[in-house]
């Protein structure tokens, strides 16, 4: 434990902030594009862009009701206004009420009781402008470190990942677990080959044979679709960028985890239960992992990428990192870190996850990242079961 | 010496190279024995064998298998998809 601290909004049930979001929530695609007007047209409103919530088996609609009351129920989030259209599968009333049982307001409005797209449009900018109102009365405060969920997501890799970025990411998440934070590890198929590294860093046998169960169900479920994984795990890119294998790959992914003991198991989009590491099952797809983590609760999440990945989140701010000075060259509009430093001998990895640790506490203390300077709000529901 | 590739563990039977590598380049870098030249020219991030790699041999990076040989592999060659497989990725495997 340590006296690190940021600048945080402090919560009425004691979580912390890193911003001001009013959440604008489809409860259906057909609600979306009603919602993303609404979002647009409000200064401090985010779309949380769900496209599900019809023709959905029962288990994947109660996943995406659960991770979208956690969005609403998010640390970053102020306020919630929930769209829906009237007649889609997911009960957005229960969505609704399940996010009123946390502390921030939340507002429904339902499309075929308000009378079509305009008048629910209209309606929908009136609340939510009364809800970002809230922003204004809140103020940043001194917070421990430990207030911290982290999540450590990788995507568009290349070669310099698992030389540069991955580790010093590592070394990030070293400095937060020390300070009493939560960091989450999440992609499974990105672990194939590299299982054995969290396994023996388990803090107990039956995490570590949960960590097995889990790979081997990812991988079996990935044989079981005959396919070769070549050419999507890796992907064309990460092939281009000297990555051969998914082994290969997932032994440079596993080291932006660092290097402290695995604490927990947790399920897609989980609530992180104890502070340090935490390995969470997601897709290795960059928005449906990161949305994930979002749902989890992290109010940062760092995104290392050689080949450059711009994308954001909605309501958690996620800051790039690349390992590769040539990509950080190239798009450095969207890059928060050039970790390409360690591959040209400037800095150490050491130095690199300070700097990143740095970075981190800026962004929660209100810097913005890259990708939100440059208005990325990805957002991806993993779905299991099949469309009806 | 100005180093060109990265040896990640000392197990490894391949670098990483950290820039683009001429044909006949000398591999330059901490704890690498001898004087091994690249084969082929090797682009940015890729691996270059450092010892010779028998078909069916496991490829060591960060001290830990990558995948199987799919051919004989000669010292200072190219290691990609040319020559090197997934175990854990290959529904055939």
């Amino acid at each position: 434990m340590n006296d690190t601290t940021f600048a945080g909004f402090v919560r009425p049930d004691g979580s912390v902030g890193v911003r001001n979001v009013v959440a604008v929530i489809p409860s259906c695609g057909c609600a979306q594009h009603v919602a993303r007007m609404v979002a647009t047209a409000v200064p401090g409103a985010a779309l949380v862009d769900y496209t599900g919530g019809c023709g959905e088996t029962s288990a994947d609609l109660a996943v995406a009701t659960q991770l979208l009351a956690q969005m609403g129920r998010h640390p970053n989030v102020i306020a919630s206004l929930v769209i829906s259209l009237g007649c889609e599968g997911l009960d957005a009333r229960d969505l609704s009420a399940r996010i009123s049982q946390g502390w921030a307001p939340t507002e429904l409005l339902v499309i075929q009781e308000m009378g079509g797209t305009r008048k629910t449009i209209a309606r929908g900018i009136e609340i939510a402008r009364t809800l970002a109102e809230g922003a204004s009365a809140n103020e940043r405060r001194s917070c421990p470190a430990s207030t911290l969920t982290v999540g450590l997501e990788c995507g568009g890799s290349d070669a310099t990942s698992g030389l540069a970025a991955n580790p010093s990411l590592g070394v990030m998440a070293d400095r937060l677990v020390a300070a009493g934070g939560r960091a989450i590890l999440p992609e499974t198929s990105e672990l194939l080959g590299a299982e054995h590294i969290l396994m023996d860093r388990a803090a107990t046998p039956e995490l570590a044979a949960q960590i097995e169960r889990v790979v081997k169900a990812c991988e079996r479920e990935l044989k079981a679709t005959g396919e070769d994984m070549t050419g999507k795990q890796p992907s064309p890119g990460n092939i281009r960028g000297g990555l051969t294998t998914v082994e290969e790959k997932a032994l440079g992914d596993v080291l932006k985890g660092g290097s402290t003991p695995v604490v927990d198991v947790l399920t897609y989009g989980q609530l992180p239960r104890r502070p340090g590491l935490s390995f969470m099952d997601t897709p290795g797809n960059d928005l449906a992992s990161v949305t994930g983590l979002a749902a989890a609760g992290c109010q940062v999440i760092v995104f290392t990428t050689g080949r450059g990945n711009p994308m954001g989140n909605a309501i958690a701010p996620v800051l790039k990192v690349t390992g590769n000075p040539a990509t950080y060259a190239r798009m450095a509009e969207d890059m928060d870190v050039n970790a390409g430093e360690v591959v040209e001998g400037q800095a150490t990895v050491a130095e690199m996850g300070e700097r990143i640790w740095e970075i981190v506490l800026a962004v929660a203390s209100g810097q913005q990242t890259a990708a939100e300077r440059t208005g990325h709000q990805e957002f991806m529901m993993l779905r299991k079961g099949p469309l009806y | 010496m100005l180093v060109n590739v990265l040896l990640l563990h000392p197990d490894d039977s391949v670098v990483t190279a950290i820039r683009d590598l001429a044909q006949g380049e000398r591999l330059c870098a901490e704890a690498l024995p001898s004087e091994l030249c690249t084969r082929q020219p090797i682009p940015f991030g890729h691996k270059v064998a450092i010892h010779p790699i028998a078909t069916g041999e496991h490829v060591i990076k960060y001290g830990a298998s990558i995948g199987v040989a799919t051919a004989e592999i000669a010292a200072g060659e190219h290691v990609h998809t040319h020559n090197l497989t997934s175990v854990r990725g290959d529904a055939s495997r």
